[in-house]
């Protein structure tokens, strides 16, 4: 389906009863030459370079429930390329590009909004931190500016400046980041790639994954079975559910992390902003609501919601920042299920199984990394060699030890990201 | 989510600091090999359901509990102490 002004106009004037679906629902073939296992933001973004830098379209997507209604439908919508460590850098940067070209490469308006990101100052030793990490930005060819206090309180009049805890000594500045419309993300990714051929499957959950002398042959599910020749597991959160189909144990554990959204208010607040003493980020939405959000709850979960003392502390800090938001009702909590790697950063690999993919450990930042996660994964998934921006994202870097990418330098393990 | 120390009582999980899988129990010998810890620090069962976790009660009284819970309700099952008995 398309859209156009003057099919707005007509639909608007005849009751809107013209739209059909975005994209096909066939019926599950016997055998594709791909079958990706999960229909979220990076499965979908797959499925559309598959077929669009690599002309493969006898693709099935497999969905336990419906499209996009996992973590690419309930996140913060930040998108932005602000890493640090080589990997990461070339990953996301790259990941910014397709971003900046991907409304007219699905010809889908995803209201990608590069309204900037400001990372908060408090410290000098914050401050010597944020100069390290911009020049390693601009190091990598994307954007950063430092900000003074008299600069941060030109973008960011609202807060609060007179903290005596955590006074606001300047910025981070990262121009070309800022959010998109994250179930437009999945559903461009989707009818680009019904459009060009591949099944998306919805109500179809995998429930076993069929290898014969250690090479996939296909997947059973509730829609009978599916032979594969390649298998690709894009099931962020329930990744290790997935991994434990084919015998595999992964290094991920799953969290629970909570978002939170106001009513909609009039503009007050036109930046991303991230208020690192409290582990905190917010930016408010075209509809005017407030996001919000800050750290994990920190036990392992599949609940997809959280705890009391995480909202309290949420609260805490955006009352710090914006004491005007207590007057704000609050519309809406939620939790996503994460996939955590020990290291912070993602896994992208083939398996010990010949013809099994698996792309997960996205953290709580898998958003930002669609568009580049489906691109990265699809020339994984057809010429079975990794993308030049994912070399470093192996399966076996904590076995070894080398190569591991952890941001935030507090050590490889678990219960530490 | 309250955990009922052995030794305090139930308490707020706010008192508690999460470590993670009970698997960190069972130590490798530092000869073990890669594998062995592979599975200690990193490989994980990670499913839903009743799971075996550690957590310390840091605000209380510092005992390293072992617990039962759930991870898809976050219902708490049983908490021991780690290092055996009841408290």
């Amino acid at each position: 389906m398309r859209f156009s002004g003057l099919k707005v106009l007509a639909e608007g004037l005849t009751g809107n009863k013209g739209w059909g679906p975005h994209w096909r629902s066939p019926e599950p073939k016997a055998e594709y030459d791909i079958v990706l296992i999960g229909g979220g933001g990076h499965g979908l973004a797959t499925a559309h370079y598959l077929a669009k830098v690599h002309r493969l379209t006898n693709v099935a997507v497999l969905e336990k429930g419906y499209l996009g209604g996992g973590n690419v439908g309930r996140n913060t919508t930040i998108v932005r390329a602000n890493y640090m460590l080589p990997g990461n850098s070339e990953f996301y940067s790259h990941s910014l590009k397709l971003w900046e070209g991907l409304e007219e490469d699905l010809n889908y308006n995803v209201m990608h909004s590069q309204r900037g990101i400001i990372n908060l100052v408090h410290s000098d030793g914050q401050r010597d931190a944020f100069v390290r990490r911009g020049n390693m930005m601009v190091g990598q060819g994307d954007d950063a500016e430092m900000l003074d206090e008299a600069g941060v309180k030109k973008l960011l009049p609202m807060i609060d400046f007179e903290q005596t805890r955590f006074p606001i000594f300047g910025g981070l500045y990262h121009k070309r980041g800022g959010t998109a419309r994250h179930d437009a993300v999945a559903w461009g990714f989707a009818r680009s790639a019904s459009d060009r051929g591949v099944d998306l499957i919805q109500q179809c959950e995998v429930t076993g994954i069929d290898v014969e002398g250690g090479v996939v042959k296909g997947v059973q599910t509730t829609r009978g079975p599916i032979r594969a020749k390649k298998v690709g597991m894009v099931a962020a959160g329930r990744s290790s559910q997935v991994a434990a189909m084919a015998g595999m144990r992964l290094p991920i554990e799953s969290h629970v992390l909570q978002a939170f959204v106001t009513e909609g208010l009039k503009p007050c607040l036109d930046h991303v902003v991230t208020y690192g003493m409290g582990h905190f980020y917010i930016s408010q939405s075209d509809k005017g609501g407030l996001v919000f959000g800050g750290d994990l709850d920190m036990y392992s979960s599949y609940a997809a919601r959280g705890n009391l003392p995480l909202v309290e502390h949420v609260t805490e800090a955006a009352m710090t920042l914006m004491p005007q938001i207590g007057k704000a009702r609050m519309l809406r909590s939620w939790g996503g299920i994460m996939d955590m790697s020990p290291d912070g950063s993602f896994i992208m690999d083939k398996t010990d199984i010949d013809g099994l993919f698996v792309n997960t450990g996205w953290c709580y930042g898998g958003f930002k990394a669609t568009p580049a996660s489906g691109h990265t994964f699809a020339h994984l998934l057809a010429t079975g060699t990794p993308h030049e921006t994912t070399v470093r994202h192996r399966l076996d870097r904590f076995r070894t030890g080398a190569g591991i990418m952890d941001e935030e330098s507090t050590g490889s393990q678990h219960n530490l990201h | 989510m309250r955990l009922r120390c052995p030794i305090c009582g139930e308490r707020d999980v706010r008192e508690f600091y999460y470590q993670g899988a009970a698997v960190m129990l069972e130590r490798p010998a530092p000869d073990a090999g890669e594998a062995a810890w592979d599975d200690y620090l990193h490989l994980r069962e990670n499913q839903p359901g009743d799971f075996e976790e550690l957590w310390s009660h840091d605000a209380g009284c510092g005992a390293w509990l072992k617990v039962v819970r759930n991870t898809a309700t976050h219902e708490v099952k049983s908490a021991d102490l780690a290092a055996g008995g009841k408290g």
